[in-house]
């Protein structure tokens, strides 16, 4: 029982994790109907810049997060004004195909020498690993951080689209670009906003995943990236609630199978969830089925 | 008739240049083993092409799964070759045949349920098929040893030479060509512009959407058994999702609903990707990856409806029919979110 227990709060660890990325996507894909694929590499930059933050140039962790926050911001804007800004009224596969490019640049670029290079790099952790027990169950300091981080952002992320204007700005965006824009609604620039909060949301979790699992590389972006997008799918893409509840089902299933059953199959268990729920649901779980217009 | 007389004959003069050119660059040792095998590669990378060419680009189903096919069809053909066939012309073809058939088998049961999906969901649940997929070939091995599993499956026969890779990949062109002109590529088209109208007009657009996905992925798998006897090993990375990546680049690159587009990108891509090396040279290797990513960005961002926008090459046009493509400013309607 304390196993399962055990392996429930990795599931969390893990969950919340893509909670956090699968946000990214999930915004972005409200404000403009666009999987971006290069957010798997955002989150990869922003765990190398907190790397580099808190054992190169000595930052203490609050401050690398936040570092790699800021940078991604910045990355996420310059993306989407190079590679899907001119595309946004071309067909909607040419900007998927433009964020694909986006992606492998990223990734080559970061593994070029003088860049990150192409290694494994084995983070050395900023804080020692603390573990607590409570109640017969136990609990590492980074899980708490972690968990504590994430909710945070969570509840900053739902404070902002619901109780500010850029957030009013998004959702309305989300429902209708031309009538946002006939309500004078900057749709660049809260397009622009969106990409810089998904962004930093990534490079959170970038920097958060480095910490809990210890080694990054250039590449590492795109399967957390796949998963998390994935989880925003199966919550229903667009729906913020439904990003967190999609990451956290996808956190236990992968926990649970590789802890019970086999962790090859952890890909194919949590994948053929998503195909099973997608049948019953097609828009996910919180997703709402739009109807047919002819 | 008189035009169906030259256009014809403009498609065997092509083929025999084309042929004749090949060996001639041979002969004189122009073209090395090889550029032979990314000459031979790029028309296997076609045929799979075709594959989704039908299924996205003429049926507008969002595909991104089309390399489990391939590899579907690969693992298949290259355990009949490997066990039985032992480079036997014979039991090549079998094994072509069954590598097609498995794929279309699989394509069938997997699409019957999920086809129902639209866009972007379509699109994740095929994703989600092909990392199952992989999955699958990284354990086989637990289940049927001689597949090799995670490590990969060596030791297949080379029987696929140059020639019978051009022999299909002209088959495959022709048959796609005339598929997409007749009565069944018109119901693909029909319910790519918009299925309900195309329901509404009396098609019956599951029987036609799921015949489209299981002969895209039969060719996928046909593209994926003559890979696997035209080099000795397999492995699962070679069949994951990124590999569906590269299909999809192809097909959206050469312009959706274009036959023209899909084949001539495919081998320009193959070409594309080892011609880097050659002028990159040593020093600069490490670039490859970076300038193969800008290429891709800035030829969209350039041509976002792609190289050839739905029109066709003069032989790529059927005989007395004009083209089914909507020759709209949009272009295609398929995409993302319609």
């Amino acid at each position: 029982m304390e196993h399962v227990m055990g392996q429930i709060i990795n599931g969390l660890q893990l969950g919340f994790m893509y909670a956090l990325i699968a946000l990214g996507y999930t915004m972005v894909y409200g404000v403009v109907k666009l999987i971006n694929f290069a957010h798997g590499d955002v989150f990869m930059v922003g765990a190398f810049v907190g790397y580099f933050g808190f054992s190169q140039w000595g930052m203490p962790v609050p401050v690398a997060v936040l570092t790699a926050m800021a940078v991604c911001a910045v990355l996420g804007v310059v993306i989407e004004k190079i590679a899907y800004r001119p595309l946004r009224y071309a067909p909607k596969i040419a900007a998927l195909i433009s964020a694909l490019g986006m992606s492998l640049f990223l990734e080559y670029f970061c593994s070029l020498k003088f860049v990150f290079g192409p290694n494994y790099r084995v983070v050395q952790r900023p804080i020692e690993e603390v573990h607590w027990q409570l109640g017969g169950i136990t609990v590492s300091n980074i899980q708490v951080m972690v968990m504590v981080t994430v909710i945070l952002m969570l509840l900053l992320v739902q404070y902002m689209l619901f109780k500010t204007k850029t957030g009013m700005a998004m959702r309305t965006v989300s429902l209708d670009h031309d009538a946002a824009r006939l309500m004078g609604v900057n749709v660049d620039s809260v397009i622009s906003a969106t990409f810089a909060i998904g962004s930093a949301l990534a490079a959170a979790g970038g920097v958060l995943y480095a910490i809990a699992y210890p080694q990054i590389h250039p590449f590492m972006g795109i399967m957390p990236g796949l998963k998390a997008f994935t989880a925003a799918v199966l919550g229903g893409i667009g729906i913020v609630p439904g990003a967190v509840l999609g990451a956290l089902i996808m956190g236990q299933v992968e926990t649970l199978t590789a802890a019970f059953l086999s962790s090859q199959l952890r890909d194919a268990i949590a994948f053929g969830i998503l195909i099973l729920v997608l049948l019953v649901r097609p828009c996910g779980i919180l997703g709402k089925t739009e109807t047919e217009k002819v | 008739m008189k035009q169906k007389y030259n256009q014809t004959l403009l498609l065997i003069a092509a083929v025999v240049i084309f042929y004749a050119l090949v060996k001639t660059l041979i002969y004189f040792g122009v073209l090395s083993s090889y550029w032979q095998l990314v000459l031979d590669q790029s028309m296997i990378v076609t045929i799979g092409a075709l594959g989704l060419s039908i299924i996205y680009g003429f049926t507008g189903q969002f595909s991104l799964g089309h390399a489990a096919f391939y590899g579907i069809g690969a693992y298949t053909a290259g355990a009949i070759g490997k066990t039985i066939g032992h480079g036997d012309i014979l039991w090549f073809i079998i094994a072509l045949i069954a590598g097609s058939l498995a794929a279309a088998l699989v394509a069938l049961l997997i699409g019957l349920p999920i086809l129902r999906l639209r866009s972007d969901y379509l699109g994740i649940a095929t994703l989600g098929f092909g990392i199952i997929v992989k999955v699958g070939m990284d354990n086989a091995n637990k289940v049927i040893p001689v597949l090799g599993g995670a490590t990969g499956m060596s030791g297949l026969p080379r029987v696929a030479n140059f020639e019978i890779i051009f022999l299909f990949f002209l088959a495959a062109i022709l048959l796609v060509r005339n598929l997409i002109y007749s009565k069944y590529g018109r119901a693909f088209t029909s319910i790519r512009e918009d299925e309900i109208a195309a329901d509404a007009m009396g098609i019956d657009t599951t029987r036609y959407k799921t015949m489209a996905f299981v002969l895209g992925c039969a060719l996928a798998g046909l593209a994926g058994s003559l890979y696997a006897h035209r080099y000795p090993f397999l492995h699962p990375a070679s069949f994951d999702f990124l590999k569906s990546f590269d299909f999809l680049l192809i097909v959206v690159l050469g312009g959706l609903g274009s036959l023209s587009g899909t084949i001539v990108t495919a081998i320009g891509w193959a070409f594309l990707l080892e011609g880097l090396r050659f002028v990159l040279g040593e020093q600069f290797i490490d670039f490859r990856g970076v300038i193969y990513a800008l290429i891709l960005v800035v030829t969209i961002l350039m041509r976002p409806q792609g190289l050839f926008n739905g029109k066709e090459l003069l032989f790529m046009k059927p005989p007395r029919l004009k083209t089914p493509v909507i020759k709209g400013e949009e272009g295609p309607h398929a995409g993302l979110g319609n």
